[in-house]
């Protein structure tokens, strides 16, 4: 692999990366986002007495 | 779909530069996400000229967003820049070139938005406040944008498209305009799930006020 190849690897490794980051964190914001509703589900359940 | 395409065309499909070889296919991402950060900044100070022109209170939300999707795509135009930057001209970063600095100071800009933002309490007044900096930072746009075109060519490559048309082959054409494509698709649907999930976290906190 010539020196050219290996940076251009590494731009789009960089791309790739922050793609992948990113829906990671999409993922983990999902996750919380879905522990509390339940949370808040619970609650408004204990306050309808039910 | 269109970000593998693009992606596979630029590798694949378009010619080597002769004088630059493979390093050259990093322009097929970089200028795509520089002109998308662009983008998303314009539409950050769009939004925030409709809250202060219309009121929209939905605008401040858009527009916070749009520059946190703008800083992401700036970031990643200095990271591919760099790296482009070391194996053409055998540095990573160069002051000597104005339109890399303009762009710094775009992004450096923009990146203080948030320490702007998150100084004042939430509210009209922060909203304005915001929306007054990013409506702003639409100055440095055209300024940063045109420096690459008016500046003095040391390093930087000259603008590849004038009022005679692209300056490359066809196929070097169309995986330039498939990559462009792909990164503004990309940075729209960023932009969706992050204004989305922001939308539902101040819904969620609403949620949790009223059954506290």
């Amino acid at each position: 692999m010539s020196t050219g190849e290996k940076y251009l690897a590494a731009a789009y490794l960089v791309l790739f990366a922050a793609v992948l980051l990113y829906v990671v964190l999409i993922a983990l914001k999902v996750t919380r986002i879905e522990r509390e509703l339940t949370e808040l589900a619970r609650l408004a359940k204990e306050r309808a007495g039910g | 779909m269109l970000l593998v395409t693009g992606l596979g065309l630029a590798l694949l499909w378009a010619p080597e530069d002769a004088d630059q070889g493979p390093s050259q296919r990093i322009f097929y991402i970089h200028v795509p996400v520089a002109l998308t950060a662009y983008a998303c900044f314009g539409w950050a100070a769009w939004k925030a000229f409709r809250l202060l022109w219309k009121g929209d209170e939905r605008a401040d939300l858009e527009s916070y967003t749009a520059v946190h999707i703008g800083v992401i795509f700036g970031l990643l135009t200095l990271v591919t820049g760099s790296i482009w930057a070391k194996v053409s001209w055998g540095v990573w970063w160069t002051w000597s070139e104005r339109q890399l600095v303009l762009f710094l100071i775009l992004f450096l800009f923009y990146s203080a938005y948030f320490m702007l933002r998150y100084s004042t309490e939430p509210g009209p007044r922060r909203a304005r406040t915001s929306a007054v900096y990013a409506l702003f930072g639409a100055v440095l746009l055209p300024v940063s944008f045109l420096a690459i075109r008016l500046a003095d060519q040391l390093l930087h490559p000259a603008p590849l498209f004038n009022r005679d048309g692209p300056q490359m082959s066809a196929s070097m054409f169309i995986s330039f305009c498939v990559c462009l494509a792909a990164m503004l698709t990309l940075a729209g649907a960023l932009y969706l799930i992050e204004l989305t999930g922001k939308r539902v976290d101040a819904r969620l906190r609403e949620l949790r006020e009223l059954l506290a």
